[in-house]
């Protein structure tokens, strides 16, 4: 009895979790300009507008540019740090691996006001997206080695030793044993940290400077209510891009998990 | 000369003594265990012999050559790790082909390898397999196989057969043994059961905290334990104070005897007289010839099967005896509260210092 | 461990720790040094001073009170929305790891997650949809006919950023939850059902204190990143659901007063580490 009260107060749950996103692809194709109910009747113009509209493909690319380029770095270090934590044993780890997660918790605006702080006042440099790129690599680091460290801690020691000592050099071993045992883990975080940076808005808005990124433009647009339309049609394909990019990410995580021969009950986090 | 040579090896993890110089000679072709409990350093030293730990003092040397600096790549040893450490992602075959990766042979030669060894664990046809296909036992002769290939002067053995159950392993100990006779490889085995170093090894050294308490065959360990703790350590053995004097023993609860110098280990005067189960008897249960006789109470009782334990109280000793006999058909079974005659056999004893 | 393994251990976690060393450690430092310092249009005075401070906190000229009109503003919301997240939260972190079976966990974590990954500008103005003066609710209401005419007050409320803030964190609550209830050993809630406990007295007596270092954590997670959010009340706020962080953007921004905005970031951070910090202590004794 109880057990069905809570099946259905999740059922219910869920069902407003999706519930806003469920929204989107209806205006997107509303043909009113209002965002509003009653609909205006089927129209796909909001798509059309976007393959015209030179200021949004600008934004685009600076956001797939600094998506791209910040994901690997982030996982690159997050390769680093999950390796660190999982391998060895020294002193200072807790420490050193809070100070890599804080960012994890940290308000974002805290993180965008600060590296704003030293570009501006303390470096003297202009804005621009190499100051996003460096800020998100920042907070995607966090969750690449959350993601990472599930891989990286299942790995048996004893694997890369063996490897060793059938005769590998170092690297050698860390290739042909570590690396294609990792490798879903890596492409599941590289898949998490492009989407956390394309999303990103709070950071972006205070050091894109005169080229913004995706959603700094969209944010402009959400001043103007004759461009509604195209948010909700931009954002049904951002919405789409992301839960295609996270269902990758999560089959590549799994599979990672498969291979390793590890039970999977866990998710990204 | 010996295979491996290692002398005053010293091993430190900070604050932590490991290996506390350590002098081992084990000579080619040997089934070699290395026994002791948990934490004694057992590892720690093969480890130290296949390369993945450096040594901190002294000189270990394979086939004469001084190790120092040689990784564990280089050197002249494979190793079966506790957990096998098959790889996931790779086929049998290609766990198997591995090591063979930089070696010079051609591809039909290194598939010949291959096949040969699985051959000799018994796992031809199991190349395509899947780790995971694999039963326990099955990964443990991949292991094997995987090393073996390489043709290593040594093979090390890190407690292959702790994961298997008891069924499997007394297979896989009969196995090992065979193929140990069959390549000639000098077999190290790292192990905390005491059965499996003696039903194994040609010889065994008995470790405790990162030291060696004895070297010896199995026989010798078992029969003369060069000290207390390996005589404890190694099957049972009932210790009661004992006092030596005009080169007789007074044992208590027992009674005096005299005994052979070869009996003696270590110093004279207070000591402890050590006797195994198996060396006294129940004399209402089987009578024996040429005995000495001690009184006492049978304070407990255990029944396994093939064998009957009995813990005897005997006057004036804390604590009590025990005392195995062999469950024949037809033999007593006495009750726990009766009187007991305990049969003992002075060439039994051994006197170690208190 | 040994020597090696430090020295190892060391160079490969230095290129991330110095990393976040570099990007934020030193820039929160730098924070900290400009909001002593004060700057009259674009000329930056570096004598430190703690002028900025005394008008945030004392001056009741400065902007009407607003900093700390704000700032508690913002707190309560913050409370409010961890409250309502964790709350709501539990009884789905709960299915999901005592209903649920093994193999499907993850793909459930997986649904729950997705709308957290999904753009969050598009997701906050969603909510200013749904709940605008002709939006989802509202005409739901008239046509269930139980109001007469729209609701101007769901939008631009402080209610409605509690509501949007809690959607928008509500799967950073679940996943700490889960894992601290996936980490109970089942065999334990057996033992007290078998010592005569009822499942509710069990779930009092065994299951809610023994999650509750994930709820600690799931409060946390939530109740930190909440302070920061400028997004939510400027689409949805209105003017009385603006948070602090609209006040510290716009000091860097329009205002382009930079220390005043580093002043109140380190207020605003002050306040959430000090009360972050009660909160753990005086949950200890559960987490411990």
């Amino acid at each position: 009895m109880s057990r069905r009260w809570l099946l259905l107060y999740v059922v219910l749950y869920m069902a407003l979790l999706y519930a806003p996103i469920a929204l989107l692809p209806i205006f997107a194709f509303n043909d009113g300009q209002v965002i509003a109910f009653p609909l205006q009747g089927f129209s796909t113009r909001w798509f059309e507008g976007l393959w015209t509209n030179r200021t949004l493909h600008s934004a685009l690319w600076n956001s797939l540019v600094v998506a791209v380029i910040s994901s690997v770095l982030a996982v690159v270090l997050g390769i680093c740090a999950a390796r660190a934590s999982a391998r060895y044993a020294f002193r200072g780890q807790g420490a050193v691996m809070g100070m890599i997660m804080v960012p994890l918790v940290l308000p974002e605006i805290i993180v965008g006001v600060s590296v704003l702080i030293v570009v501006n006042t303390v470096l003297g440099l202009p804005l621009g997206l190499w100051a996003v790129i460096a800020a998100h690599v920042l907070i995607c680091t966090p969750f690449a080695v959350a993601v990472l460290s599930g891989a990286f801690q299942s790995l048996d020691p004893a694997m890369e030793e063996a490897a060793r000592d059938l005769g590998e050099t170092p690297w050698g071993a860390f290739r042909t044993v570590t690396l294609p045992l990792v490798a879903p883990g890596i492409v599941a975080s590289l898949l998490i940290c492009f989407t956390i940076s394309l999303d990103e808005f709070i950071i972006a808005f205070f050091l894109t400077g005169a080229s913004p990124t995706l959603p700094v433009y969209i944010w402009g647009l959400l001043r103007f209510p004759a461009d509604l339309p195209i948010v909700m049609a931009l954002g049904t394909l951002l919405v789409l891009a992301s839960i295609v990019l996270l269902t990758m990410a999560e089959i590549f995580r799994r599979r990672g998990a498969a291979r390793a021969g590890r039970k999977d009950s866990g998710g990204f986090l | 000369m010996s295979l491996i040579d290692l002398s005053g090896v010293q091993k430190w993890y900070g604050e932590y003594h490991a290996l506390r110089g350590i002098d081992l000679q084990i000579a080619a072709g040997e089934f070699f265990s290395l026994l002791g409990p948990s934490g004694c350093g057992k590892t720690t030293l093969l480890r130290t012999i296949a390369g993945f730990e450096g040594i901190d003092a002294g000189t270990l040397r394979i086939d004469g050559l001084d190790m120092r600096g040689v990784t564990p790549d280089r050197r002249p040893t494979n190793m079966v790790f506790q957990s096998y450490a098959i790889f996931p992602h790779l086929t049998v075959a290609q766990n198997v082909a591995y090591g063979l990766r930089r070696t010079a042979d051609g591809r039909e030669e290194k598939a010949r390898r291959v096949g040969e060894a699985l051959e000799m664990v018994g796992l031809g046809g199991y190349g395509g397999r899947r780790p995971h296909e694999l039963s326990g036992g099955q990964r443990q002769r991949v292991a094997l196989a995987r090393a073996l290939v390489l043709r290593p002067k040594v093979l090390l053995l890190d407690e292959p057969l702790s994961a298997l159950d008891r069924k499997m392993r007394e297979t896989m100990q009969s196995e090992l043994r065979r193929l140990q006779r069959q390549v000639g490889i000098t077999f190290i085995l790292v192990t905390h059961d005491q059965e499996e170093a003696l039903i194994m090894s040609d010889r065994v050294a008995v470790m405790f905290e990162g030291a060696i308490a004895q070297v010896a065959s199995p026989q010798a360990l078992y029969s003369r334990p060069a000290d207390r703790r390996v005589a404890d350590f190694l099957g049972a053995m009932n210790f009661l104070p004992a006092e030596v004097r005009d080169g007789r023993v007074e044992i208590a609860g027992l009674g005096a005897c005299e005994v052979e110098p070869e009996q003696v280990i270590g110093a004279g005067g207070m000591a402890e007289a050590g006797m195994r189960p198996e060396a006294m008897t129940m004399l209402d249960v089987q009578p024996g010839e040429g005995l000495r006789e001690a009184a006492g109470t049978i304070a407990d009782r255990a029944y396994y099967g093939d064998m009957t334990y009995y813990m005897v109280e005997l006057p004036g000793v804390p604590g009590h005896v025990t005392v195995s006999m062999k469950n024949r058909p037809g033999s007593a079974v006495l009750d726990v509260g009766a009187p007991a005659r305990i049969g003992w056999d002075p060439r039994a004893v051994l006197l170690f210092p208190a | 461990m040994g020597h090696g393994e430090t020295s190892k251990g060391w160079a490969l976690i230095a290129p991330p720790a110095l990393y976040a060393l570099a990007l934020l450690a030193l820039p929160l430092g730098a924070v900290v040094v400009l909001s002593f310092f004060t700057q009259d249009f674009l000329t930056l005075d570096t004598t430190p001073t703690l002028e900025n401070y005394r008008i945030v906190l004392t001056d009741p000229g400065f902007a009407g009170q607003l900093p700390r009109t704000l700032l508690v503003r913002s707190v309560t919301i913050a409370g409010l929305v961890t409250v309502c997240t964790v709350l709501l939260a539990y009884p789905v972190a709960y299915y999901v790891s005592f209903h649920v079976a093994p193999e499907r966990k993850s793909l459930w974590l997986f649904l729950i997650t997705i709308p957290f990954w999904t753009s969050y500008l598009v997701r906050v103005f969603l909510w200013k949809v749904i709940l605008n003066f002709d939006g989802v609710v509202n005409r739901t209401l008239l046509n269930l006919g139980w109001i007469d005419e729209p609701i101007r007050a769901f939008l631009y409320s402080p209610a409605a950023v509690v509501i949007t803030l809690t959607h928008a964190f509500a799967p950073f609550a679940i996943l700490p939850i889960f894992v601290a209830l996936e980490k109970i050993d089942r065999p334990l809630l057996e033992a007290s059902r078998d010592l005569g406990e009822g499942t509710l007295r069990t779930f009092a007596r065994v299951t809610l204190p023994l999650s509750m270092p994930g709820v600690v954590a799931a409060v946390l997670i939530v109740f930190i990143p909440t302070i920061g959010d400028y997004v939510t009340p400027r689409l949805v706020g209105g003017p009385d659901g603006l948070m602090i962080a609209n006040l510290i953007q716009s000091q860097f921004g329009r205002l382009s007063n930079a220390p005043m905005g580093a002043t109140l970031a380190v207020i605003a951070m002050a306040s959430v580490g000090l009360i972050s910090l009660l909160f753990v202590l005086a949950t200890r004794r559960w987490t411990r």
